[in-house]
């Protein structure tokens, strides 16, 4: 029994890295950059739900719809005022960028809140499930992170078959040619950016709900760990992301249950070397291969 | 009126001086070649034209409306559509949503309508397969719509990024060396599409192209480009007879 208790438990914390790992694969596929900051774009969403039902005693569902769109906003203006300047810069360039706004958004929280961390007060009241005579409790937290994360991944399989989701892909192959055939190229990077963002808001409201402690660099090792999560079920690939994750998540609790809980981030990045070192483009990823 | 005007266009890359002194006219419905040595200048003109580039002097008049400067995607919309010299289809995308990219503008819906399913979703979507397969029967691709771009052969691609053009509804089609790459019997269904396409759609087309029998056989009127300067312009016939476009292009 506890076996099944910490394999969904590991699919729970899989699916918080698979949402968050959206973010990083979406914008990687289609402005081919990686985000660093997206992370602590889940930092901030934690906060707003943590000022908005703690200071003024807004309802907790609200205060999500808040975090949201506060968090879509964020992700649309870093994308504006960071990385569009840099559209034709070298990749490193935008890289250094994202690591600086990551540091940016991490020490703004700092002067903010402080750096004491901020008990989280659970947003669900979902109640427990009691299964098998109260041998395997599944606990509110987790029915609402995989039913979250289950019915994201539906939503946006049905957004990429919308203009919207086509104007992406033709963005992710070619930016020159989808701008002659009349796509908003920057309408569509700033898009992806809302999307990834507003998923990363909730991303932290269940992460923060799962394991109730806030600090301005609470974001940082989820953020991290789903970057993991994307390169390893293939960057770029939405079901990648949603695979990767739950892995990712399955085996770090598994092995923070049955091996040793200080060796289990090891363990997650070991077992990603082994998979890169077979597959470097990771489960889902595409072959690339350069014409000679 | 003419369909295009441009007036002494010019663009300088540093102290490389592209393009100078670019003129031409260019009829509604006329079928124009633009023709000269590798590094003439040729496609900077496409780029400039369609807002890659933006000019370092000069006017481009489309339909009565400047459009010099203006933002590509703006371009396009005033009614600017290209192929390219090296193919760009979406190749991961299939047949069939390669030409429907180009129709997005022409038909809307909201991303929320699209999302929630709602009717007017199913209508606009509906609209444009069916405007896309209309297209892709026209290039005999109708066949192939659920393939991937990529999977298309050569020729057929070349025909796809005609159609994906022709999608976003242009006044003024550009093709970049439409036939680079083909072999004789490929030229010559091509220059049929072609043809059809300025016939059928009333289409005013401005290609690019090295095959002399292409450019003899369906330009009404050429320009021959040399070091970014316009060398000789006029009737193809009389043009590809002048004595200095020999020398300068063609050989003696």
């Amino acid at each position: 029994m506890s076996f099944l208790s910490y394999l969904i438990n590991g699919i729970s914390l899989g699916s918080v890295y698979a949402i968050i790992a959206l973010g990083y694969s979406m914008v990687y596929g289609i402005a081919k950059m990686l985000n660093f900051a997206h992370g602590d774009v889940i930092m901030i969403g934690g906060f707003v739900v943590f000022t908005a039902t703690s200071a003024t005693g807004m309802n907790p569902l609200l205060a999500v719809l808040l975090s949201v769109v506060v968090c879509t906003v964020l992700g649309v203006v870093i994308e504006k005022v960071a990385y569009r300047p840099l559209r034709n810069a070298s990749p490193l360039a935008v890289l250094i960028t994202a690591i600086g706004v990551s540091y940016l958004l991490q020490n703004v929280a700092l002067l903010m809140f402080g750096a004491n961390p901020k008990s989280f007060t659970s947003v669900v009241k979902v109640p427990a499930l009691n299964l098998v005579g109260g041998d395997l409790i599944i606990s509110g937290e987790t029915i609402v992170t995989i039913v979250s994360c289950l019915v994201i991944m539906a939503a946006l399989s049905m957004f990429m078959k919308t203009k919207p989701g086509q104007a992406m892909l033709a963005v992710s192959e070619d930016k020159g040619a989808a701008q002659l055939m009349g796509v908003n190229v920057n309408a569509t990077i700033s898009l992806t950016f809302a999307i990834g963002s507003g998923l990363a808001a909730i991303a932290g409201v269940l992460l923060c709900s799962a394991y109730p402690s806030l600090t301005p660099y609470t974001g940082s090792m989820p953020g991290i760990k789903a970057f993991v999560a994307a390169v390893f079920g293939g960057i770029g690939s939405i079901p990648g992301a949603l695979i990767g994750g739950l892995i990712l998540g399955v085996i770090e609790i598994l092995s923070k249950a049955y091996i040793s809980s200080q060796l289990s981030d090891a363990i997650v990045f070991g077992v990603l070397i082994i998979v890169l070192l077979v597959k470097p483009t990771g489960i889902l990823g595409k072959k690339i291969s350069e014409k000679v | 009126m003419a369909l295009l005007e441009v007036k002494n266009l010019g663009i300088s890359f540093g102290g490389l001086r592209a393009v100078d002194e670019f003129d031409v006219t260019i009829e509604q419905g006329q079928l124009y070649g633009l023709i000269g040595p590798n590094g003439a200048g040729k496609t900077t003109i496409f780029n400039l034209l369609t807002g890659v580039y933006q000019p370092t002097e000069g006017k481009i008049i489309l339909d009565g409306k400047d459009i010099t400067g203006k933002r590509t995607i703006d371009i396009n919309k005033a009614g600017v559509a290209r192929t390219f010299q090296n193919i760009r289809l979406f190749k991961e995308l299939t047949v069939l949503d390669n030409v429907k990219v180009g129709l997005h503008n022409g038909h809307p819906y909201s991303t929320l309508e699209g999302i929630l399913r709602l009717p007017r979703y199913y209508k606009v979507e509906k609209e444009m397969d069916e405007r896309a397969m209309e297209l892709l029967k026209v290039f005999d691709l109708d066949k192939e719509a659920d393939y991937l771009a990529s999977n298309l052969p050569y020729g057929k691609q070349r025909k796809l990024e005609i159609a994906r053009a022709l999608a976003t509804e242009p006044k003024l089609l550009l093709l970049d060396e439409p036939a680079a790459g083909m072999n004789p019997n490929e030229t010559n269904e091509l220059m049929d599409t072609i043809k059809f396409v300025q016939k059928e759609f009333g289409m005013t087309i401005l290609l690019i192209e090295h095959d002399m029998k292409l450019v003899g056989g369906i330009c009404e009127k050429l320009t021959v480009l040399n070091f970014g300067q316009v060398l000789a312009q006029g009737n193809t016939k009389e043009v590809l007879n002048n004595p200095e476009v020999i020398t300068a292009y063609l050989g003696e």
